[in-house]
């Protein structure tokens, strides 16, 4: 069937920043459904707030809106571009409710817009719980008993039918926010207040408790034809009760017979023509008893997702490029399959490997949340690994993980653990279950005793077994191992077919991992490469896409041609994310544009950098010594970039560059220069430029004498961390203390690092390239909030809107002076504090940072792939980068905080970062651009209303002048006792409210009945916080924005007297570069 | 794991692949082929077609969910060896019974593991399906080499009678219509399959008299699937001409080629066959696409056939092969692959209905 010709342009709505549930995933099939459509000849329209996606790159689409995704907005830019069709399923759950919202107000009928891929009834049929359980009803398959209620009246009435433990589902929201398991009757009530306030339609689902049974999920394809196709099986290694995405998951699915596959097939099929998803991808779920094998529905996504990213890695199918290409009328079979070329994309994929994902967890922020999983959402990224077998890819997953792990190692030793302890973690799921079931079985626990208490599949079991039997094995035999002989060198080989790593292997055997490495090439122990080829081989493949495993064939093809290798960021983390794949892929695209054979080296499956259309080679691999160096062996690049991926692969370069990796940009000891305290110190010493008072200390005792000699408070962190890992400020010896213990744990070959802490200072980043000679910034952005808050937790302004022309060229002088002294050849990002007049150098990184993808957007210079081709030999004039490129719109960055996954956090911003993703706000002016940020950020600034402001005594000044605006604007303002009195003497009406510790609740009922917009909150120090954070949190579960810093109140208000003033405008992101 | 037993697939051309025993112990010679389906093994270990072959499972983790006494396709393992990457050791499913390797054992069929099957499977794209030998006994690699050489292989040779029933008997006897099954090693699948649409079925040992046949005044006849060379049955073939035009007839896969052949056909053998759940097969007249089950070495010339009679039905979008044919006079259809499935997808399983409509539409012309 030939392409539509009534349509010609299309909008794509994206899903905005990185949240816990939403990641990178959508950028992945943003991009490239852009692409595809573009490819088409179709114009596309793109909205998407998040400025460090690839998708918002300007040459993805021909119109891009880095604009906050709200109905309003969009209807402007539909307004403006009229658009023929709307495509919203790539977008995650906020492109789809976005679109159901604009059918909703009648927006699309107004604008004449069609819906394509999904409609309107077909998204609501599959997203609300009564429409779909009496489709799957109509078409005769089972679902879990189950009731809607849309109070708690009706709950309790649904509840007394199915009997406790029940599932508590609200509908329309995300990863199950709001959603739970109760047990109990108190656990009930609890849940289902929270479900009905956070379902966007006030409406649950109370479901019987299918806990523990084996859970699976199938991505599908469906063509305007009807033809439909079946992309991957994933089965979960946890059982139902865990939300898929904390889940660990397998593709593909491994104990099912093929009647109960295709069982589960013919449902699937059924499914998704009932639900009538008329072309795209959709994800289904199901659950199977382990005891009879009844199957039951769990739910679908009409939508491509996390799964269907997954799915199109582990496969080598590219879901969210074909469904964009279905939903313009081609048919499955009309498209070629990229990778064998030859054959059509109507089939379905054979692999022949298994892949394994693991949830990344950030437990670790979030100190007063527990790591217990359950059916909402929790982690923030996933690394994916491909082996020959189970085995092999759940320990190079593990390794991937990047949590100090090794394998499926022993950082805990059985022994010293309790039964009660092994029982608690084997049976409430949590984060580090894989690792206590590897425990319980060297403790001697039988495997149907963990079946029992997890819930998990024995065939997943007894190959954690069969993993310790040989590692039980491996340390009996050390010394044959270590002989390489006979023996001794079948255990090494089966030891890495198992998936062990070298270093898991050293500590095994008492050795070190260079060791083992070249004690297993000598004795010809080497990985293989193999194709992801999407047809087990049937055909030949010709995209080169590769895993490592230790078989007898090797299928590289090593050309000879010039070639980079990119070492990308592995899972997200908070700290480093999306930002970083971005800087990853510019670099392949500038570098493929260039003339280089670019590899991508990543074990990431949500990013655009392990799209295997993204580099020239992609080895999907874990970013370990160990396994690049395999892939190092192999191709022999001639260079190697560890500049872009964030923190990992810089942490890899000096064991890299010893074993022979050529490094290129700015040297290792460059870098090491900058991290390294003391040298640094002796460089700013060189320079004469300032720092704050500071010093490192390898013990409590000379942590304590430094801090007496600065002078309390000082901020403390470990050296070598990313995103403020364990970075505080402390005000006492104490503190400091309490401090240095958790310290060590985090980084302990590195000494903890000392800091004067700057109060009140502002802080500054700077983004530049260097390339030895010359140094061009590449944006100067001030931090809305005060120094001491991290900088990927702050708001951050580029141009400055508050410093003078004296202080920037100052900073400009301080950046040419030490990209010159560290020699950088690439990107560096400075981090200043300006105190006074006084301009500090806080921290210099001499590599890609977090803000490089917004920078390049607010000013249209790709620093990134400028930086790429700079490390490749170019100077800065070769390429025609001269000059720092000045704008004359604003643009403003706002981070986006996971506090409402994590119940009991508090949300005060520090040095230790927390923020998941980031948005971009863009207009003419500092207020609007701001205005929109928030928006963007789902704080949306109220335009009326009363505002609830309580503030420390040392902000009572700062607050008169942002009050009186307030009021001025026509707010009302409710106060606590000591805000209110500074209020009222300055002749500022307001209400007043009394202390939560006194048990006047007033406030927290206000900000329930929903009667306070704003809040605006400034903690004292480290005491004074217990009254507030009630209501902080309060805050939070209701979504009213809640500011905590006085910089943060002066910004907002300047935001909102904009908007109050005039409604803003949309503008696309290529007219603003023109 | 000491006491694995060290076990060789040595390849016509030279080339050996080593493993472990984890099945019968012994040496069988057989054409080696590769299957893609990741699930299924037990109905692949069922399948009379594979009589011949020696099986290589392209999904590297076999036997995790175990065999249990329903999944079969027939009432005995067919094939001459069994060669995976990792066998489960232990079964998990609610519906398993034993081992797979327990199930080899018993069944006295070789099984290798720790082969590298991708290696294997991309040498027989590359270099074509090819005679084997699978072995236990630990021999010089050149032996062996040379055994797979003077093995007899497939082409020309007369598999079907190893596999056939020896006498008529009725799979079932409830249902409003006759069908004979001619038994070339036919899937209990498809037996199944007619059952379930109310039919009588009969099942005839392949070469079973064409008179014979009609004595039994059938409503249709299914000409089954059945392992090994089309052309090495010609005494069915002769029968099958007979039957052309005087009942309804349905082929499928072997069945397909001996109609095919009796038409007036010719087959030849491909490079390395089609074996697994996932081939794309177009239906000209609906244009849609059905993910279908094959397990062929052989196929049908789309060039040998008379386009005056014959009108092509269904092609192969991966290398446009024919998948099927109709009769445009007679009541004959006829397909390449398995629309009973088993294992693989249910995609295909509307056809079982065409034959009924082709039976219904028979007999009201004939009345």
């Amino acid at each position: 069937m030939p392409k539509r010709t009534d349509i010609k342009k299309i909008l794509i709505i994206g899903s905005g920043p990185i949240i816990i549930s939403q990641a990178c995933e959508f950028d992945y099939s943003g991009t490239q459904a852009c692409k595809a459509l573009r490819e088409e000849g179709f114009s596309v329209i793109l909205i998407n707030s998040n400025p460090a996606t690839i998708m918002t790159d300007p040459e993805i689409a021909d119109a891009t809106y880095i604009e906050p995704i709200t109905p309003d907005v969009v209807e402007k830019i539909i307004e403006k571009e009229r658009p023929d069709a709307l495509l919203p399923t790539l977008g995650g759950q906020t492109g789809l409710n976005i679109a159901m919202q604009l059918v909703e107000r009648g927006t699309l009928d107004k604008y004449n817009v069609k819906m394509i891929g999904a409609n309107y009834e077909t998204i609501k049929k599959a997203e609300d719980r009564k429409d779909f359980k009496e489709a799957m009803l109509k078409i005769g398959l089972d679902l879990p008993r189950s009731g809607l209620a849309f109070n708690i009246d009706e709950a309790r009435a649904v509840l007394k039918d199915i009997g406790l433990p029940v599932i508590i589902r609200p509908s329309f929201t995300l990863g199950g926010t709001g959603g739970g398991i109760a047990k109990t009757k108190r656990e009930f009530e609890n849940l289902i207040n929270t479900g009905l306030k956070n379902s966007m339609i006030s409406e649950i689902l109370i479901e019987e408790s299918i806990i523990g049974w084996k859970e699976y999920e199938l991505e599908l394809m469906r063509d305007k034809k009807d033809n439909v196709v079946i992309v991957c099986s994933i089965e979960n290694f946890d059982p139902m009760g865990v939300h898929t995405g904390d889940s660990i998951t397998v593709a593909p699915a491994q104990t099912l017979t093929d009647k109960e596959y295709q069982k589960m097939r013919d449902a699937s099929l059924a499914i998704i023509r009932e639900i009538g998803v008329e072309t795209g991808g959709s994800n289904i779920q199901f659950a199977v008893n382990p005891k009879t094998g009844r199957m039951v529905v769990i739910e679908m996504n009409p939508r491509v997702s996390r799964s269907s990213a997954l799915a199109s890695k582990a496969t080598g199918f590219p879901i969210a490029k074909f469904a964009a290409k279905l939903a313009v009328g081609l048919t499955l079979d009309e498209i070629r399959n990229d990778i064998t070329k030859e054959t059509p994309a109507s089939f379905e994929p054979m692999i022949d490997y298994c892949v394994v994902k693991i949830p990344r967890f950030t437990f670790e922020k979030f100190p007063e949340a527990k790591d217990i999983l359950g059916i909402s959402m929790k982690s923030v990224g996933e690394t994916m690994a491909i082996g020959r077998t189970f085995k092999e890819a759940l320990q190079k997953g593990l390794r991937g993980l990047e949590i100090g792990h090794t394998g499926l190692d022993n950082k805990l030793d059985y022994s010293k653990i309790s039964d009660a302890k092994i029982k608690l973690r084997l049976r409430e799921p949590n984060a580090s279950r894989i690792f206590y079931i590897k425990y319980a079985l060297q403790k001697g626990y039988p495997a149907s005793k963990i079946v029992e208490l997890t819930g998990i599949d024995p065939w997943f079991i007894d190959n954690i077994m069969q993993i310790v039997e040989l590692e039980g094995k491996i340390k009996n035999e050390k010394l044959k191992i270590k002989s390489g002989k006979d023996e001794g060198r079948d255990l090494l080989k089966r030891a890495k077919q198992y998936g062990f790593s070298d270093k898991q292997l050293a500590e095994l055997v008492d050795s070190d991992e260079i060791s083992i490495r070249n004690l297993r090439k000598e004795n010809g122990i080497v990985a293989t490469f193999k194709l992801v080829d999407t047809c087990a081989a049937e055909f030949e493949a010709y995209t080169p896409y590769y895993y490592s495993t230790y078989e007898v064939e090797d299928e590289v093809r090593v050309s000879q041609k010039k070639k980079i290798m990119i070492l990308g960021g592995g899972p997200n983390r908070i700290g480093q994310g999306i930002e970083f794949d971005y800087c990853c892929c510019h670099a392949s695209f500038a570098l493929k544009a260039a003339g280089w054979e670019t590899i991508m080296v990543n074990s990431n499956p949500e990013t655009v950098s392990t799209d295997y259309d993204t580099s020239d080679k992609l080895y999907f691999e874990p970013l370990t010594l160990e396994d690049v160096m395999n892939i190092i062996d192999k191709e022999k690049p001639d260079g190697v970039i560890v500049q872009f991926g964030g923190q990992t692969p810089l942490n890899l370069a000096k064991k890299l560059q010893d074993l022979g990796a050529p490094i290129i940009g700015t040297s290792v000891e460059s870098i090491e220069r900058a991290e390294n305290r003391d040298e640094f110190a002796g460089v700013i010493r060189k320079l004469a430029i300032n720092q704050p008072p500071n010093g490192s200390a390898n013990s409590k005792e000379e942590a304590i004498a430094i801090a007496k000699t600065i002078g309390y408070p000082v901020l403390v962190r470990p050296s070598y961390v990313l995103g403020g890992r364990a970075m505080r400020i402390v005000y006492d010896d104490r503190a400091l203390n309490e401090f240095m213990k958790e310290a060590k744990d985090v980084s302990s070959e590195h000494p903890v690092l000392i800091d004067k802490f700057l109060e009140d200072a502002i802080e500054v980043d700077v983004d530049a390239i260097s390339d030895g000679e010359k140094t061009i910034i590449g944006g100067i952005m001030e931090h809305v909030e005060e120094a001491g808050v991290h900088s990927g937790d702050s708001a951050c302004v580029l141009p400055p809107h508050t410093l003078g022309d004296d202080i920037i060229d100052k900073i400009r002088e301080y950046t040419f002076v030490l990209a010159k002294e560290l020699e950088v050849k690439g990107l560096m990002n400075i981090q200043f504090a300006i105190k006074g007049d006084i301009v500090y150098v806080l921290e210099v990184n001499p590599r890609a940072s977090r803000t490089v993808p917004f920078v390049s957007k607010a000013t249209g210079v790709a620093l990134a792939k400028i930086a790429a081709c700079v490390m490749a030999g170019k100077t800065l004039d070769e390429l025609g980068f001269t000059q720092e490129k000045i704008i004359e719109h604003v643009a403003v960055k706002e981070s986006v905080l996971p506090f409402s996954r994590f119940s009991g956090v508090d949300i005060i911003l520090g040095p230790e970062m927390k923020s998941t993703g980031e948005v971009m706000g863009i207009d003419t002016s500092f207020g609007r651009a701001f205005y929109k940020s928030q928006l963007a950020a789902g704080q949306g600034l109220p335009k009326e209303g009363t505002i609830f402001i309580s503030i420390k005594g040392d902000d009572k000044r700062n607050i008169i002048f942002v009050a009186k605006k307030l009021r001025d604007l026509g707010f009302k303002i409710i106060a606590t006792k000591g805000t209110y009195k500074a209020l009222r003497s300055n002749n500022i009406s307001a209400e007043v409210v009394g202390k939560i510790s006194e048990g006047d609740i007033k406030i927290l009922d206000l900000i329930k009945a929903g009667e306070i917009k704003l809040i605006i909150n400034t903690p004292s120090g480290k005491r004074g916080q217990s009254d507030m954070k009630p209501i902080r949190s309060m805050a939070v579960m209701h979504g009213i924005p809640c500011i905590t810093t006085m910089q943060g109140a002066q910004a907002v208000v300047n935001g909102m007297e904009s908007a109050v003033k005039k409604d803003f405008e949309v503008k696309a992101i290529q007219e603003y570069l023109k | 794991m000491n006491k694995a037993v060290k076990a060789k697939i040595a390849l016509e051309d030279g080339k050996i692949f080593s493993g472990v025993s984890f099945g019968a112990d012994g040496e069988r010679c057989g054409e080696v082929v590769f299957n893609t389906s990741m699930s299924g093994y037990q109905e692949v270990l069922t399948d009379p077609s594979y009589k011949g072959q020696i099986v290589t499972m392209t999904y590297p983790l076999i036997g995790n969910y175990g065999v249990n006494s329903d999944d079969v396709e027939s009432n005995k393992l067919h094939l001459e060896g069994f060669v995976v990457r990792e066998c489960s050791r232990i079964t998990s499913n609610w519906r398993s019974q034993k081992s797979l390797s327990q199930y080899l054992k018993e069944n006295n069929i070789i099984g290798i593991e720790g082969v590298d099957t991708r290696a294997l499977a991309r040498h027989i794209r590359l270099k074509g399906a090819m005679k084997a030998v699978i072995s236990t006994q630990c021999r010089d690699d050149k032996t062996l080499v040379e055994k797979a050489r003077n093995s007899q292989g497939l082409v020309g040779k007369d598999l079907v009678k190893h596999v056939s029933c020896q006498q008529p008997y009725y799979w079932s006897k409830k249902g409003s219509r006759k069908i004979v099954v001619i038994d070339c090693g036919v899937k209990l699948n498809i037996l199944r399959k007619l059952a379930e649409m109310d039919c009588r079925v009969l099942v005839v040992p392949a070469g079973f008299g064409a008179e014979d046949i009609l004595k039994e005044n059938p409503d249709g006849i299914l000409l089954s699937n059945g392992p090994g060379d089309p052309q090495a049955v010609p005494y069915i073939v002769v029968e099958v001409k007979k039957l052309l035009g005087k009942v309804p007839i349905f082929g499928i896969c072997f069945g397909h080629q001996m109609l095919a052949l009796a038409l007036g056909g010719k087959t030849y053998k491909l490079r390395f066959g089609h074996h697994g759940g996932n081939q794309p097969v177009k239906d000209l007249k609906t244009t849609r696409v059905a993910i279908t089950v094959q397990n062929h070495g052989f196929c049908v010339d789309i060039d040998s056939l008379s386009k005056k009679d014959i009108e092509i039905t269904h092609l192969n979008l991966n290398d446009n092969t024919l998948e099927g044919i109709r009769h445009k006079v007679k009541p004959i259809f006829s397909l390449q692959f398995h629309p009973e499935a088993g294992p693989g997808p249910h995609d295909a399983e509307y056809l079982f209905g065409e034959f009924i409509n082709l039976i219904e539409n028979f007999k009201k012309v004939k009345t």
